[in-house]
């Protein structure tokens, strides 16, 4: 099957800032794919590439099979949601949501009939008069989604569309974005910094550093199998603590800490004895006990003493000094749900035995 | 919220007699500068005139009948309308209105460039406009007149470059009158249009154009609608200035060109005035332009619902 969008080798600089370099990859048909990364990763200027409002430098751009990256926005069938919604002011919702089929020459009796259909879509049915500034955020953000999806475009782009909402309708709307999506069968290209709201909507993730691509695959494989430590860091919390593997096993590794304490892990590549790189250890994957656990495998235990606890309702966050060595100090972030542990009973400088779930640890290497 | 709502009232209990001193001075402004001045024009186009000047205090409709009806030569013939006056108005309307649209024309694209410079170099930009302006009016209409004369450094060049092959006869023109015109107020067309597009939202024509409109569209139903406000306020403020004018007509238009400043000023100047008349012509233009303001005010409040 071809794919929806497809970057071969994209390149992007402004002046002699390299904004986006060698990027390539392909979003498949109806896909709900996320372009995530901090600001000034070149997400937003890829996505920008594809609607056609910034050439590329070099690299091509193909929409279902046909070449793009020459063509003007007007002539490119994906429409755009932008991150202020840049709703025209001087026009009702229905005169927005209309624009675009009438200046692709629709009659006047099919724009009446596709307007009706996406205010129902959009829940906004009472509000077709009314202009933009008399609408709330989210419902102008509605008066947005449904704008860019009259024309019925191939692909939808989505430039940070919920960060201007505050945090209860953002979350509603992820949920009614994956539903439209679904119902719809557009593919989605959304831009975003949030990595929740990408692990929560994302069919596929694509992860961006400094206008480089770090990492693409579903929510799952990017918080369980981070490619390198950017990743790992950036999805999610983790605890980063460096380390050089000491014995080889297909990928996986043994590797010891600063310390001395050893840690079973599973490597990002092939690796060999000396390979130096971190051990990234899920908060929430970690448990804390007074005894050693009895049935602790080697290498998946680790001992250190209770710093402070921060309480954040579900979970309790707690420090965990290790064992100092020189000038290193190494301490993990272990988080415990409030409803399984009994946080009570431990308390500051209580000496603990951390456990690592099976199969949670991973090693890597850039 | 109710605690609130008391602690700004006492605040405001406090300070209201403090209110009524801070606010004396607008009022000053418009009494003096506003209200005394027009009342004065009202009350002396009702007078009867003096003869060299000034006026008799007795109540005389004298001055509108004058303006409207033409009583014959010896003022007891049977009423006819007067048209020199209304054709003196009707040019004059036109004459600004080309101006007005003149300064549009390259007021807009001006300000529009201006407002899309790096935000560094938009100062620049509106201080050129403006230093012109720090010359008197008065010189820069003479100047004017001088580039453009028969032999003037604008016929030099067209002659030189080959367009014309007879220097254009310009002085005494109407077009010599809309160049004058043009030259004393596109600022006032520059800055408000400039202050408008500087406010605009490109996303927005990202948008339109993400959405199938083509640049030429952009321009007609996103941009201009949406700089309308400055667009109408420029044109306001270039018109009104525009049709009592006298500099421009005076110095760069001869018998022809006669526009109702002209008119008025010659009312109050040495001793051939009659200041009840020419207060009646002001009372007249002022009504006019009132006029054409509330029209407009309607239809901002129409568009606002």
């Amino acid at each position: 099957m071809t794919a929806s969008v497809a970057l071969k080798a994209v390149r992007k600089d402004f002046g002699t800032f390299t904004a986006l370099s060698d990027v390539s990859f392909d979003i498949a048909d109806n896909e709900f794919f996320t372009l995530l990364g901090p600001s000034g990763c070149g997400k937003t200027t890829l996505l920008r590439m594809i609607a056609g409002f910034e050439e590329t430098t070099a690299g091509t751009i193909h929409l279902y099979g046909d070449e793009i990256e020459n063509l003007p926005p007007d002539k490119r069938p994906v429409n755009t949601v932008f991150q202020n919604y840049a709703l025209f002011p001087h026009m009702t919702v229905a005169e927005n949501i209309g624009f675009s089929l009438k200046m692709l020459r629709w009659s006047a009796a099919d724009i009446k009939a596709r307007v009706a259909e996406m205010v129902e879509m959009v829940q906004l049915g009472a509000f077709v008069h009314r202009k933009p500034s008399q609408m709330s955020g989210g419902q102008q953000q509605r008066v947005a989604l449904a704008r860019a999806m009259a024309p019925r475009p191939k692909v939808l782009l989505l430039d940070e569309p919920l960060s201007a909402l505050d945090l209860k309708l953002r979350q509603e709307m992820r949920a009614e974005l994956k539903k439209l999506q679904r119902e719809t069968g557009i593919t989605f290209v959304f831009v975003t910094h949030d990595q929740e709201e990408a692990l929560s909507m994302s069919d596929r993730i694509a992860v961006m550093s400094a206008g480089q691509l770090q990492q693409i695959g579903t929510p799952g494989e990017i918080y369980e199998h981070p490619a390198n430590r950017f990743v790992a860091d950036f999805i999610g919390e983790t605890n980063l603590i460096a380390a050089s593997v000491t014995a080889v096993d297909g990928l996986n590794v043994t590797c010891t800490l600063a310390d001395g304490e050893v840690v079973q892990a599973l490597a990002n590549r092939a690796l060999s004895v000396g390979a130096e790189g971190v051990v990234s250890l899920r908060p929430e994957r970690l448990s804390i006990s007074k005894t050693a656990p009895v049935d602790g495998l080697a290498g998946q235990s680790l001992q250190g003493v209770l710093g402070e606890a921060v309480y954040l309702g579900t979970d309790t966050q707690f420090q965990v000094q290790l064992a100092q060595s020189g000038t290193t100090d190494l301490s993990l972030k272990v988080r415990m749900q409030n409803s399984l542990s009994q946080a009570r009973e431990f308390s500051q400088g209580d000496r603990v035995f951390v456990s690592i779930a099976d199969g949670a640890a991973r090693f890597l290497v850039d | 919220m109710a605690a609130g709502t008391g602690s700004g009232k006492t605040i405001s209990a406090t300070f209201a007699p403090l209110r009524l001193w801070l606010l004396l001075p607008s009022w000053l402004v418009i009494g003096i500068f506003l209200l005394i001045p027009v009342l004065l024009m009202l009350v002396y186009s009702f007078l009867t005139k003096e003869f060299r000047g000034g006026v008799i205090w007795e109540f005389s409709l004298a001055a509108y009948d004058q303006f409207l009806f033409d009583r014959g030569l010896f003022g007891d013939d049977p009423p006819q309308i007067e048209w020199a006056y209304i054709n003196i108005f009707i040019r004059s309307i036109l004459q600004a209105l080309g101006a007005t649209v003149l300064c549009l024309l390259i007021g807009f694209p001006t300000a529009y460039y201006i407002a899309t410079r790096p935000i560094q170099t938009r100062a620049i930009w509106l201080f050129l406009i403006t230093i012109p302006y720090w010359v008197n009016l008065l010189i820069r209409t003479v100047s004017m007149k001088f580039l453009i004369r028969d032999n003037g450094p604008m016929n030099d060049f067209l002659l030189g470059i080959g367009v014309i092959d007879a220097p254009l006869q310009l002085i005494n023109t109407n077009i010599a009158v809309q160049l004058g015109l043009f030259y004393s107020y596109l600022p006032f067309m520059v800055l408000p249009i400039y202050a408008s597009v500087e406010r605009y939202n490109f996303a927005l024509s990202e948008a339109a154009s993400d959405l199938y409109a083509s640049k030429w569209t952009i321009l007609w139903r996103i941009l201009l609608p949406v700089v309308k406000p400055g667009i109408v306020a420029g044109c306001i403020l270039v018109f009104v200035p525009s049709l009592g004018a006298f500099l421009a007509p005076d110095l760069l238009g001869g018998a022809k060109t006669f526009m109702i400043g002209s008119l008025i000023e010659e009312q109050f100047k040495g001793n051939a005035g009659n200041w009840p008349f020419g207060a009646a012509a002001s009372m007249i233009l002022l009504s006019m332009v009132l006029v054409v303001l509330l029209f407009y005010a309607r239809a901002q409040a129409r568009e606002q619902t």
